[in-house]
């Protein structure tokens, strides 16, 4: 038994027997050592099983050698490989990036629990991701979420309202996984089986109410956890008063690994036999995409706060994904993708940008950035790299999302949505100005709350944001991994759902 | 001697590379201006090449790399593009000497970031020449917009953030919310964005007829730096710059590279004959026309040298648009050499409105009555700028109005015939009117009078010129706009592959 | 009368809707902090009563298989059914009754490792047996049967099983301890369905109440998840409760305003409250 075959379970195992371990380690460095250490390793696994799915197909992994459909298994295939890179290159950069900006932001008895929590919580999505077990998502969907709670209210030594923001995603998010559970119930009890592969093939011609009513609780609790619109009620604040590294990371993965559950369930768990499905993206993930795309938009367009206005902008990008989707076309899925992928690096690379300014500003106020370019170059240049990522400027990942989405949405014949799409970009393009503008061409603040020294953001958080912000430019020009790879994900997931491929 | 499928990548990293060495340079004003310098005669050498490979029946190409499949980053030059691409980089010689001469008679501030700025731009505007499909051209065409917003918004005021806000928010606006969606478009329906001879719709006649109309609408106003009225809000505002910048990039560059995209497209994309078939175009014919005189009406109502200028600007760019949307092979060599013609005109005349703000601090027409005869060259220049626009032999603007004519009656549009012959007479009234006042009217304030004889045209005692390095250009250009005229033959004969001639 | 038949029928999910219904109604109605997760834990109280609920089979038993039971359970299969299962098409019944026979080859070869195997093996001669897959391809390729409401005909598939047993000439296995229905994670539903449907043949059905233990295994997880909401949850609200004070919704949202928009907005919003109380 080689490491080797064991590859699919360490990106598992290892950071969820890690995590305890920080709580022993002295407090200071060691912990985010530790942590650190073990995001890498991981990351370095999702790597090689990316490699090995890229190059050799799909991985069936059996926990304890125990065979599906009896046993849990991971089943690992290009749409998820490429989740998996995400969510843990994501973390790698987050980890090292979140010392300095913790050491200030967290309190310091909470330091290793902060790193303990971090790791359970990339532990939890990355199992939501890998694993092909339904009711194996609902529980690694929970260690995520329980996780994320708990570091949401750690924002509290800044703000209190961290911990009305957690409590309020908890109430949510619970509703949202409770849903998901039922909807799990209603299909164990039409199939008689958990495993995906197994349910998909069980329900092949099974229309009924039961399977009917399963599929609209896993599609309203998933919508919950994802912030669909309108379930996105807890996003912005949870995104707001979290610990800025925290924001980093859950606003670049949580919601991204939802949305892969999402697409995993309505393309190789149901398919498009099952007429319900169809009536789920013309009646509900078309509209509420678009709804969403600009009513979050429009009201981000209004916040004073920097990290509220990226809040809601990603609501907003959350439709673009179930737009994407919504079109049941192979250059829909893949358009989803693909911005999966790029938005969590614009994401990541701009709230790690606030984090740098929090860190030096002591706040992330609109009134915090005036002039920002004078005192703190090289984050200002960041942000608005990625920022212009967001709109969908050339050159940068967000033109690459947006290319395929367009294609996607003319292809399928609906042009309406590709005019939607391009004008909600207008309005990101309208409140990424905005902070840009005052960043570069308002004079900073001499004296009072928001007045600051110049002085750059420490190193450990520079290199992180800017590998992520070299990232929004690579692969704004290269799509190799991200386009192609989703392509040939997308047809396979489409050729799983009987469409055409 | 460089291969000229090499020139073409060479003419886009070389002012990259020139804007690292004027950021290198920042604390040596003068290596850094010849940095530009150095880096401007390299690039009209690389231009020439272009040109010339180009004109001896070559398409020079150039593959970058595959951004998306089947969508590269690819160049290839034509006609239309190497000219486009020699008036830039030999224009922007010319303007970096007199950019010199304008921000040290100011003494303005960052001007490092100012040079380098314009570097980019220079870069991007080759993208946008060179460029051999819509993605490729769209691409370079943002480089465009973004790099030249720190120019727009160089005093960073109160009035250089609203221009800016408007300039990028009307640029950015068009083109995300229409000129992509319409490149997305035809990408989908033809699967392909490559520019064609022939244009790429003929052969998906079917499927684009129907819509033929609106994707037209959507380039003509998508392409916002063609600047057809509504979508030329832009153009004013850009005037909150430094005059070199309107000069170059608000009367050459950026300008051109709209029109130059709107040709591209009516020739590549859709194809004459596939326009001139549907009548998809006829719309935006009228459209353009009403462009041309409303442009021209308020020009007249402006007193501000460079908002009549911008708005004159706005004017001559439809001219341009018009030509392509007449869809006849005349209007599109109308279009085409209008292009050139304008930029050479148009150049002079800013280039002259920055020397006249540098000698005197004057920007408004009302207070330049008699100001020519203390600077005879700068409104010398800039009467044979105007006689240029206006379109009078013996001026190279002649030329493509009576292209533009020709292929109005090809069409069978009379009535285009006469809304040119009223802007043209609109033309002389707000254009002409200025040097002939500076020349032959008495300063408006009794104390300022230039002293000197009575009566004397030019009072060549009491001269006050701007610094030599602000005059030689404009006269330069106004010369180049003499001889164009001579030169019309060639230059019909170059561009003639564009409309199917050999 | 039919249609009270059909809600009495039915009394579980009543219970469970109820209780769902009760738990969401307190989550949005209360504005105390503790009272909300009171009404959360209510909620995720009626999942798991659902999920027990339909973990009761009347007539099942743990998923073994008899030779000639499962010849007379695939010819029965139709007037065989599930008193919890009664929302369920026939057909999914016979489809799951179907699974049953599948995975339960598949969970005793798994279970017991090749030992095992051997002596099954040796004592039913049967290939479909081993190799769980073959016997599925027998099921998938049988033509749907007149119920249709499932792929998986069982009568033609179970024919075909017993085809295939009847070719040994030994007697079919015991229900051997060793391979019962193993009760960490299997899939009993499917299971048990089989079993009743041979119970059916047997007239017998009615007598036997059985549990199948997967759902509870479920649901033991649901638990230690639930418990672990409850507890951040009511950690969340001491949290609160130490940094605001209270933990009535409507005066932490004052006491936000206050803190933003200063004290009047903060005291209209606290009348506001106090109105709306």
């Amino acid at each position: 038994m080689s490491i080797a075959s064991q590859l699919p379970v360490l990106p598992i195992i290892m950071p969820i027997m890690a995590a305890p371990v920080t709580l022993l380690l002295p407090k200071g460095r060691a912990p985010h050592l530790w942590a650190c250490l073990f995001t890498w390793l991981t990351f370095a696994a999702c790597i090689a099983l990316f490699r090995e799915v890229d190059m050799s197909g799909p991985i069936s992994y059996h926990l304890g050698d125990w065979a599906p459909p009896i046993g849990i298994e991971y089943r690992i295939d290009l749409a998820n490989a490429l989740v998996l890179l995400l969510v843990s290159g994501i973390a790698a950069l987050v980890m090292p990036f979140a010392y300095r900006s913790v050491q200030l932001e967290v309190d310091e008895r909470q330091t290793p629990l902060f790193y303990g929590a971090m790791l359970i919580c990339m532990t939890g999505l990355l199992g939501v991701t890998i694993t092909g077990d339904a009711f194996n998502v609902f529980v690694f969907l929970e260690i995520s979420s329980l996780s994320t709670y708990a570091l949401i209210a750690m924002g509290a030594r800044r703000d209190r309202r961290a911990l009305t923001a957690a409590f309020n995603y908890l109430v949510m998010g619970t509703i949202g996984a409770t849903f998901f559970v039922i909807g799990l119930g209603l299909l164990y009890q039409a199939t008689g089986t958990l495993n995906m592969a197994d349910l998909s093939k069980q329900l092949i011609g099974q229309d009924n109410r039961m399977v009917q009513a399963g599929f609209a609780f896993i599609l309203v609790g998933m919508g919950l956890k994802l912030a669909m619109f309108p379930m996105h009620l807890w996003l912005p604040n949870a995104y707001t008063y979290a610990p800025s590294a925290v924001t980093a990371f859950i606003a670049a993965t949580a919601t991204k690994v939802a949305v892969y559950v999402i697409i995993r369930f309505f393309f190789s768990v149901f398919n498009f036999d099952f007429a319900f499905i169809g009536a789920a993206f013309t009646y509900v993930l078309l509209p509420l995409g678009l709804l969403g795309m600009f009513g979050a938009s429009f009201v981000a367009l209004f916040q004073e706060d920097v990290k509220r206005m990226l809040a809601y902008s990603s609501v907003a990008q959350i439709g673009y994904m179930l737009l994407g989707l919504s079109f049941a076309t192979v250059e829909g899925l893949t358009a989803s993708l693909v911005h999966i992928f790029n938005h969590a690096l614009m994401k990541g690379a701009l709230f790690m940008a606030v984090a740098c300014v929090v860190l030096r500003a002591g706040s992330h106020s609109i009134h915090a950035f005036a002039g920002l370019s004078k005192r703190m170059p090289v984050t200002t240049w960041a942000f608005i790299i990625s920022g212009l990522s967001l709109i969908g400027v050339p050159l940068t990942v967000g033109f690459i999302s947006k290319w395929y989405l367009l294609n996607a949405a003319f292809a399928a014949g609906h042009w309406y949505a590709g005019f939607l799409i391009v004008a909600s970009s207008l309005i990101a393009l309208a409140y990424v100005g905005r902070v840009a503008e005052v960043m570069l061409l308002r004079e900073p603040a001499e004296e009072g709350k928001y007045a600051m020294a110049k002085e750059e953001a420490p190193l450990s958080m520079l290199i992180p944001m800017w590998i992520l912000v070299l990232a929004n430019i690579y692969f704004g020009v290269r799509t190799d991994l991200t386009g192609d790879i989703a392509t040939r994900a997308a047809e396979a997931l489409m050729m799983a759902a009987g469409g055409a491929p | 001697m460089i291969s000229a499928s090499l020139a073409i990548p060479l003419s886009l990293a070389l002012p990259l590379v020139g804007c690292i060495a004027i950021w290198l340079l920042d604390k040596h004003p003068n290596l850094r201006e010849a940095a530009t310098l150095i880096t401007g005669a390299i690039l009209l050498v690389l231009a020439l090449t272009i040109f010339g490979a180009v004109g001896g029946g070559e398409q020079p190409e150039h593959v970058l790399f595959e951004v998306i499949d089947g969508l590269p980053i690819a160049f290839k030059a034509e006609p239309l593009g190497a000219m486009f691409g020699l008036i830039a980089s030999g224009l922007w010689i010319v303007n970096s000497v007199y950019s010199i001469g304008y921000m040290r008679g100011h003494g303005e501030e960052h001007q490092t970031r100012f040079f380098m700025s314009f570097a980019v731009a220079i870069s991007a505007a080759m993208g946008v020449a060179y460029a051999a499909n819509l993605f490729t051209l769209f691409i370079f065409y943002e480089v465009l917009t973004l790099s030249t917003f720190p120019l727009v918004t160089h005093y960073g005021d109160d009035k250089a953030r609203n221009g800016g806000r408007i300039y990028l928010g009307v640029l950015m606006a068009t083109s995300i919310g229409l000129l992509l969606p319409a490149i997305v478009w035809t990408y989908a329906i033809t699967g392909t964005t490559e520019f064609t001879e022939g244009g790429i719709m003929a052969a998906h006649a079917e499927a684009v007829g129907p819509i033929a109309g609106v994707l037209l609408g959507l380039y003509a106003f998508g392409i916002g730096k063609a600047a057809l009225m509504p979508a030329h809000p832009w153009l004013p505002n850009a005037m909150v710059a430094p005059t070199p910048v309107s000069a170059f990039l608000h009367a050459v560059a950026v300008v051109k590279a709209g029109v130059f995209s709107i040709l591209k497209v009516a020739v590549y994309v859709f194809g004459i004959d596939f326009l001139r078939d549907t009548g998809a175009s006829v719309p935006f014919m009228w459209i353009a026309a009403g462009s041309i005189l409303l442009a021209s009406a308020i020009a007249m109502h402006k007193d501000n040298l460079k908002a009549r200028l911008a708005y004159s600007t706005v004017s001559q760019l439809s001219y341009v648009t018009l030509g392509a949307m007449l869809a006849t092979s005349m209007g599109v060599m109308g279009g085409a050499m209008q292009i050139a013609a304008h930029a050479l005109g148009k150049m002079t005349l800013f280039m002259c409105a920055g020397a006249i703000y540098v000698a005197h601090h004057k920007s408004l027409v009302s207070e330049m009555r008699g100001l020519g005869r203390v600077m005879p060259f700068t409104f010398g220049a800039f009467f044979l700028g105007a006689m240029s626009i206006i379109g009078l032999p013996p001026m190279a603007g002649s030329w493509p109005k009576f292209f533009l004519m020709l292929g109005a009656a090809d069409a069978g549009q009379l009535a285009i015939i006469a809304v040119l012959m009223v802007s043209s007479i609109l033309n002389v009234i707000y254009l002409l009117s200025i040097p002939v006042q500076a020349f032959y009217m008495n300063p408006a304030e009794e104390g300022a009078k230039p002293q000197g004889a009575e009566g004397a045209l030019i009072q060549w005692g009491a001269l006050k010129e701007a610094p030599i390095l602000c005059v030689a250009p404009p006269l330069f250009t106004a010369t180049g706009a003499f001889l164009l005229f001579f030169f019309a033959d060639p230059l019909y004969k170059y561009l003639s592959p564009l409309i199917g001639g050999q | 009368m039919d249609w009270f038949d059909f809600i009495l029928a039915r009394y579980n999910y009543w219970i469970f809707i109820l209780l769902m219904m009760i738990g969401l109604y307190i989550v949005f109605a209360r504005g105390n902090l503790v009272k909300k997760i009171v009404g959360l834990n209510i909620f995720q109280t009626s999942v798991f009563i659902y999920y027990i609920s339909i973990g009761k089979i009347f007539g099942g038993t743990a998923p073994i298989y008899m030779g000639d039971e499962l010849d007379a359970a695939s010819h029965h299969e139709p007037e065989s059914g599930h008193g919890a299962d009664a929302g369920a098409h026939g057909g999914e019944t016979a489809h799951a009754a179907a699974e049953g026979a599948q995975s339960k080859i598949d969970n005793s070869a798994l279970d017991h490792g090749d030992d095992l195997k051997e002596t099954l093996h040796s004592k039913i001669d049967n290939n479909a047996l081993d190799h769980g897959n073959d016997l599925k391809e027998a099921l998938k390729s049988a033509p749907v049967s007149d119920e249709g409401a499932s792929l998986h005909d069982l009568p033609d598939a179970g024919e075909k099983i017993a085809n295939t047993l009847s070719h040994t000439d030994k007697t079919p296995p015991a229900p051997a301890p060793g391979i019962e229905f193993s009760p960490d994670g299997l899939h009993g539903a499917a299971g048990d369905a089989a079993h009743s449907a041979a119970e059916a043949a047997h007239g017998a059905m009615e007598a036997i109440v059985y549990t199948n233990p997967l759902p509870h295994v479920l649901i033991l997880t649901a638990i230690v998840v639930g418990v672990a909401t409850t507890a951040v949850g009511l950690a969340l609200a001491v949290r609160i409760r130490e940094a605001y004070g209270t933990i009535e919704e409507d005066e932490l949202e004052a006491a936000d305003d206050i803190a933003e928009f200063g004290h009047q907005a903060g005291v209209r919003a606290q009348q506001a409250a106090g109105s709306a109380a």
